[in-house]
């Protein structure tokens, strides 16, 4: 069993905790704040993004943050140094876009990865269709390839994705991008419904979950509870990377507070 | 009938989860109305009726003459209802719209024709659209702006990363990612996710079919070149695809802009290596990280960091030359094909005539070159103008 998939499996909350940030913002070094900032706050597992010039899944607020990324260097290798100073505290996992990984060559990156420590990979942009060389070379890694679900798959689909998934299966709340949004989509507890009926992996939900309240409504249909965006805007809003901090922490405790 | 997702290697559907059953939608029904007698006497009356097909394959005589060398006909696509090629595909996907039930349209534009013909296409069969455009295309291009305008549509300025066509697609990608249920997105390249590379080449093959007639009525004879500009590659494949199972040498003329060696231009098969941009596996401009570049080129259509996969695929297995021309070279073909024949050409389109006028000396003078006039040069004559010095 990977390690993922223990800590869901052996959890005594309602849903783990999973908060989201772009590697390298705001800087490398205050990256490593904010990402303490996670673990204080009650992660139970981390999501780092590895900035792509081009993030077609992701909405205004994770572009900008992987703009400023870029412009400052951060590069596929420093996420992976970050990834590897974090992951002997809490599982982590990587969001890459695939011509990064296509890039790097793919089995050196699933490869590098396994040697940072990274639990897991999730690659917005390549279905299962197109994975399937990817997904054999992260298990043959003991790297769990983390797929997405969206409310517009059919069944046959959520069932094709659930035979290849392993860790948890990420279900993206709404169709659309990352993002916070103000309320959760009133059609979230029946696309759960269909996607837990053809699958026993851990269900995960992101895309537009920002608030104690959203996180409350998720954890009583799913195991794990993703926010991003709204982290990113609590970082970008503060006037220095203390008050970030405190910010992010305290949303945080207050998200966890409605999980155990 | 089946639609190829992979030519080679190229190609496939590298998107969101959230859109991949829309695509298999839109697959199963353009497999189904590809051979619909009803679907194809629709387009095919659009065609003459609305767009004003055929186009002339127009011989050239002064530019004959000018170069000395083969004989060169036009393929007047500049001809066309809205001034480009772009037309054929958006009526095209329009009526696969309509047919699917889809209650809105969006795409993205460059130069702003693809904009113009999808706008034009929408304002036809009566559906709001809207039009993804970045903010530095719509600086030097306010006639289509004006234009997009003028037929209904709303145009979206996208003013992230390059604010040019690479990142007007990304926006329209989200929004389909976001309003997928009721929204058809009509890509205007041979680019993006599969089916629309295959879906968009179908659409465009018209050109050449008429062209391979065409020339054979006039020559009695196959040509022995033919020319077209590359961005993403659509008026190239086009022209292409009717000529690909005889023996007719093709070239594919990518966008140098400065100077190949200068790291601005929009050379994407000459200097670019495989990779993923906007859905598919091509040669994609990029760093060593996979982090796309910005390409450059005095034409905003040819200004984009990837190509077609299927031109990919052509230019791995040798069917087609690619090569490059720069804007200096294109700016001179503009001038002196206005000069010469009286039409002014798009700036996309003079990077084919460059080509030619650097190459006429190759061939025989009983030779026949056909190059695509993918659009007229109404949109560039600012942009021209100021280039060239003619006003401030």
């Amino acid at each position: 069993m990977s390690r993922i998939e223990e800590i869901f499996k052996n959890r005594s909350k309602k849903a783990l905790l999973m908060p989201y940030t772009t590697g390298g913002y705001p800087t490398m070094h205050n990256c490593r704040h904010i990402l303490d900032a996670f673990i204080k706050g009650g992660a139970d597992m981390i999501e780092m993004g590895v900035p792509f010039s081009d993030p077609l899944a992701d909405g205004p607020v994770v572009q900008a943050s992987t703009q400023e990324a870029l412009e400052q260097g951060v590069t596929p290798d420093d996420v992976l140094q970050l990834a590897s100073e974090f992951s002997g505290r809490i599982p982590v996992v990587l969001m890459v876009y695939y011509n990064c990984v296509y890039a790097y060559g793919q089995d050196r990156f699933i490869e590098a990865a396994a040697k940072a420590g990274v639990d897991g990979l999730i690659v917005p942009d390549l279905p299962v269709d197109e994975g399937g060389e990817f997904i054999e070379a992260c298990r043959s890694r003991g790297v769990d390839p983390i797929l997405l679900v969206a409310p517009t798959s059919p069944d046959e689909r959520i069932e094709l994705i659930a035979r290849s998934a392993s860790g948890f299966i990420y279900c993206v709340s709404v169709a659309g991008v990352t993002g916070a949004r103000t309320s959760l989509s009133d059609q979230l507890p029946d696309f759960l419904a269909r996607v837990r009926a053809r699958t026993k992996a851990p269900l995960a939900v992101g895309f537009g979950v920002s608030t104690p309240e959203h996180a409350a409504e998720v954890a009583k249909h799913a195991d794990g509870v993703i926010i991003g965006s709204r982290l990113i805007n609590l970082v970008s809003d503060a006037p220095d990377i203390d008050s970030a901090c405190r910010a992010v922490q305290n949303l945080l405790s207050s998200v966890n507070k409605v999980l155990v | 009938m089946t639609i190829p997702a992979r030519f080679g290697p190229y190609g496939g559907r590298y998107v969101p989860e959230t859109v991949i059953p829309a695509l298999d939608e839109l697959t199963a029904a353009y497999e189904r109305l590809k051979g619909d007698h009803g679907f194809q006497a629709e387009l095919e009356l659009l065609l003459t009726d609305f767009i004003g097909r055929p186009t002339p394959l127009y011989f050239a005589g002064r530019l004959t003459e000018k170069l000395g060398g083969p004989r060169i006909y036009l393929k007047r696509e500049d001809l066309c209802h809205t001034g480009a090629h772009k037309i054929n595909n958006t009526v095209g996907q329009l009526l696969l719209a309509v047919e699917m039930g889809k209650k809105r349209i969006i795409a993205e534009t460059g130069a702003g024709q693809h904009g113009v013909a999808t706008a034009t296409a929408a304002a036809l069969f009566g559906i709001p659209c809207a039009i993804y455009m970045g903010v530095k295309d719509i600086a030097r291009q306010e006639l289509n702006v004006v234009r997009m305008k003028l037929l209904g549509a709303e145009v979206v300025p996208v003013s992230s990363g390059s604010q040019t066509l690479k990142d007007a697609m990304n926006d329209a990608i989200r929004d389909w990612v976001t309003n997928v249920e009721n929204t058809y997105y009509v890509i205007g390249s041979v680019a993006g996710p599969a089916p629309y590379p295959a879906l968009v080449r179908d659409f465009q093959s018209v050109i050449g079919r008429e062209a391979h007639r065409q020339v054979l009525e006039v020559e009695g004879k196959l040509p022995a070149e033919l020319v077209a500009c590359v961005g993403g590659g659509s008026n190239a494949m086009g022209l292409f695809a009717a000529f690909l199972d005889d023996d007719v040498p093709m070239t594919g003329v990518e966008a140098a802009g400065e100077g190949l060696d200068t790291g601005k231009h929009g050379a994407s098969i000459e200097r670019g290596h495989r990779g993923v941009l906007h859905g598919s596996m091509s040669y994609v401009l990029q760093d060593a990280y996979g982090q796309i570049l910005e390409a450059h080129s005095i034409s905003a259509g040819l200004d984009y960091p990837g190509v077609g996969p299927e031109h990919s695929w052509l230019h791995d297995e040798g069917r087609v030359r690619y090569d490059s021309v720069t804007d200096a070279e294109a700016l001179a073909a503009f001038t002196m094909l206005s000069e010469t024949e009286g039409i002014i050409p798009a700036l996309e389109s003079s990077h084919a005539i460059a080509w030619v006028t650097k190459h006429a000396g190759d061939y025989g003078k009983d030779d026949a070159v056909i190059i695509n006039l993918s659009g007229r040069g109404d949109k560039d004559v600012h942009q021209a103008a100021r280039a060239l010095g003619i006003m401030e």
